[in-house]
């Protein structure tokens, strides 16, 4: 049988021409990709000032007359859930997933356009029935961003009336978007390979989405099947959550439900989602760290590996975030185990990072700052996280500011730097101009040091025993001046961090008309996606001939070589002595 | 051995196209995986709703029973839905088989009798539903049998399932005007197997929900 891959066989590339065909109906994967990264960007924003408002009452409570019990515990919820799926998983795989897969995998597109199109106004509509909860009866759900049950449907939690339905549809709505989205990705990444680009060939950007989208198309079902179950338990009064129990003095109408049945099937969706959102970032950190450290990525198939194991480990370990909740003992031991085995993939990588900056031609560049930044934070988030992986140190621990500092430091600042670095990297290829390097350092240490101001300070407040969740502290007994005093120095600087993201969010948007010409290739970088023939990439992204690639992505300061970086396109024993090379030789003297 | 395994490594990490397959072959079956995940975990919150269930469960069979002529037959209804949807998957074979053969008309025949057998089920599910609402008091929060969870799972089990079957049924018909009106002449009927490939599925879940809430 003659098979022709269907990548080779000619397609009927029609361009749209209109305005709305190409802005708006768009199928092609970077302006899909710059619509989710957009919206994500804007929920992310939105998330932000609301945790904004939590630092406030935290920091300077009875002074801000609109943030009562109820409203902040609806801040809290909204915060939470908007950050982790709506913005990190949005941005990381909607959005970078989108732009990167078929430039770096030298594909003309997605593999199915349509359905990547539907993706991403799925995904909107489910940010507007995430947001329309504001203004409905009650306001959005304010019972935790894990939406536990009982408290979720019970009268008492506010926006128990719409804002939990809204929440559940709106979800639903987002896992419909993220499986059409999570299909394309991995589809993609099997079929649409050029010549040449074997498995092993691929960025780590490239692995770090494609076990990433696996993890999403089999942990969002267990989100599915416990929204499906919770909202039959609110609407049409089923008892799979709800316990016989007393709610304000009345019985409630349920009996014979289980909670932990929803922990369990939320933290199977939980767990590897916090592993959906890292790996992308890992990917890309480590693409960042070797183009800049001009050196190959220490340890290429080691970190393949460590990818795929953390990403099967990660669905064995979702019970250590119910320590507390009453488990069986054995069971403790056996999430405990798993839990600690899972850092030693991911201790792995940190020490491939930083071995990759060793005796490396490190440029300290915007993009570079940030990778180097996130690995600090997340050593930092990583240790407290073993910590935590402990039934015994958990159990003391686990309703305190310190896991608030711990995932903070590992999902929350980590990503979101690895995310910085990535757009301050890819920038240049999205719209061919260079983002300014002065704000973008300001950002940096803003960023950076604010991070460490704002959450380093939290893990003392966890030995504290100050709680997680609480609205106020009051005068409770057990806990020192110092703490109220530390909680309204953190208030100040995270509001002077939040402050200072909005150089970020100028920078973005003035380079974007008045940024330096970025050229082509302005990093020297070595994957295929800074090797299409225009910048930014035309629709189809690879004029007449798809790229045939010859060798790693990871091809940087090879002995004798004419130049520090080899093309992926380069065949091998070409030693580059040809027109690719005079083009940005100057630049990365 | 070894070169088994040297094969299986060069397949797998090849350049091009994994398996050699259609893209939205790869696709269905991808999906399909997730689906599975989706339905397991359907099944294991029934087991956890089961066990932990304060009232007793109610006597499955005593509520799937059908009395006709006067005679009670235990699961009748039942066995003749799952004929018929395993039935179904037959025509759906020979569906795929005549669509690889470049036998237009048949494959066109074969996927609408598919898409009928398929639409018999549901309106049998339709009568089944009635009768349990109806005739057995059952309803999502509660019956007089027993635990209420039995109606809660029952419902959105079988529910979840049936819609899938209607999905089945509605892409069926589209697949088969489409396939009539020769869309895919120039392509080939990989899109008529991709078709079967979910209406399998969609199968061989009812095998596992009819083993799990009739006979259990």
């Amino acid at each position: 049988m003659t098979h022709v891959p269907i990548a080779d066989q000619p397609m009927d590339d029609h361009h749209p021409t209109s305005f709305v065909a190409k802005y708006v109906w768009s199928q092609d994967h970077k302006v899909i990709a710059i619509q989710y990264a957009v919206i994500a960007i804007f929920v992310g924003v939105v998330a932000l000032i609301l945790s904004a408002f939590m630092r406030l009452q935290l920091g300077f409570p009875d002074t801000f007359s609109f943030i009562n019990p109820n409203t902040y515990l609806q801040y809290m919820t909204m915060h939470g859930m908007i950050m982790v799926v709506y913005m990190l998983t949005a941005l990381l795989l909607g959005g970078f997933g989108n732009y990167l897969i078929p430039l770096m995998v030298g594909a003309r597109d997605m593999a199915f356009p349509y359905l990547n199109m539907l993706s991403v106004w799925f995904y909107f509509v489910s940010v507007i029935i995430l947001l329309a909860s504001f203004f409905v009866t009650g306001g959005p759900t304010g019972a935790g961003w894990t939406l536990y049950p009982p408290q979720t449907i019970l009268p008492g939690t506010p926006g128990n009336e719409w804002g939990i339905i809204l929440m559940i549809l709106s979800l639903a709505v987002f896992i419909v978007a993220f499986t059409m989205g999570g299909l394309n990705y991995v589809t993609t990444i099997m079929q649409a390979r050029t010549h040449g680009m074997t498995l092993m060939r691929m960025p780590l950007t490239i692995w770090g989405i494609f076990i990433a989208s696996w993890m999403g198309l089999l942990a969002f079902p267990a989100l599915l099947v416990s929204a499906i179950m919770m909202a039959m338990d609110l609407l049409l009064g089923t008892s799979f959550f709800m316990p016989t129990l007393v709610s304000l003095g009345n019985a409630v109408d349920h009996s014979g439900g289980s909670p932990l049945l929803f922990q369990h099937l939320f933290w199977f969706f939980g767990h590897p989602e916090v592993y959906i959102v890292a790996l992308p970032a890992f990917g890309m950190v480590s693409d960042v760290l070797a183009t800049h450290a001009r050196k190959n990525i220490f340890g290429y198939r080691m970190m393949v590996w460590a990818i795929v194991i953390i990403g099967a480990l990660s669905f064995l370990v979702w019970a250590h975030h119910m320590y507390v909740s009453g488990m069986n003992l054995p069971f403790g031991f056996f999430f405990a185990t798993t839990t600690l085995i899972i850092a030693v993939p991911t201790a792995l990588k940190v020490y491939n990072w930083t071995l990759t900056l060793w005796q490396g031609n490190i440029r300290l560049t915007p993009p570079m700052l940030f990778a180097i930044g996130f690995i600090f934070t997340f050593i930092h988030g990583g240790l407290t996280g073993l910590f935590l992986g402990n039934v015994i140190v958990d159990v003391p621990l686990a309703d305190t500011m310190f896991v608030v500092a711990h995932f903070h430091m590992v999902m929350g600042v980590s990503t979101v730097m690895v995310i910085f670095a990535a757009i301050y990297h890819w920038y240049p290829l999205i719209t061919g101009r260079m983002m300014h390097e002065g704000m973008a350092r300001v950002h940096f240490w803003t960023t950076f040091l604010g991070s460490y101001a704002v959450f380093l300070p939290m893990h003392y407040l966890g030995f504290m025993g100050v709680p997680r969740r609480y609205f106020a502290m009051g005068d409770t007994a057990f806990m020192p001046e110092s703490t109220h005093a530390l909680n309204a120095s953190i208030t100040v600087f995270a509001l002077i961090l939040i402050a200072f993201q909005a150089v970020f969010i100028l920078n973005l948007i003035w380079t974007l008309r008045h940024g330096r010409e970025a050229g082509k290739n302005p990093w020297g970088a070595t994957s295929l996606e800074w090797q299409t023939p225009d910048v930014p990439p035309k629709h189809g992204n690879w004029g007449d001939k798809l790229p045939v690639v010859h060798r790693w992505a990871y091809d940087y300061s090879v002995p004798n070589s004419t130049q520090d970086f080899i093309p992926q396109t380069v065949p091998q024993g070409e030693m580059l002595e040809k027109s690719a090379a005079g083009q940005t030789e100057g630049k990365s003297s | 051995m070894q070169s088994t395994w040297d094969g299986v490594v060069a397949d797998w990490s090849a350049d091009k196209e994994t398996f050699a397959m259609p893209w939205g072959k790869l696709m269905m079956w991808i999906f399909l995986l997730g689906d599975t995940f989706i339905f397991g975990i359907f099944l294991i919150g029934y087991m956890a709703v089961r066990m932990s269930a304060v009232e007793p469960w109610p006597d499955t069979e005593a509520i799937f029973t059908m009395t006709m002529f006067g005679h009670e037959f235990p699961l009748l209804l039942i066995a003749i839905m799952t004929f018929i949807l395993i039935t179904s998957s037959g025509t759906m074979a020979m569906a795929v088989n005549y669509g690889y053969r470049g036998d237009k008309r048949k494959a066109v025949m074969f996927m609408g009798l598919t898409a009928l057998l398929g639409a018999t089920f549901l309106g049998m599910q339709v009568f089944e539903w009635y009768q349990l609402i109806v005739h057995y008091d059952i309803r999502p929060w509660g019956n007089p049998h027993g635990a209420s969870q039995f109606g809660a799972v029952f419902f959105m089990v079988t529910g979840f399932h049936g819609l899938h079957v209607l999905g089945g049924v509605i892409l069926l018909i589209v697949m088969a005007i489409r396939v009539h009106r020769g869309l895919y002449d120039k392509k080939g009927y990989a899109v008529v197997e991709i078709t079967g490939l979910y209406w399998h599925f969609v199968d061989l879940v009812w095998v596992f929900i009819f083993a799990f809430f009739y006979l259990l």
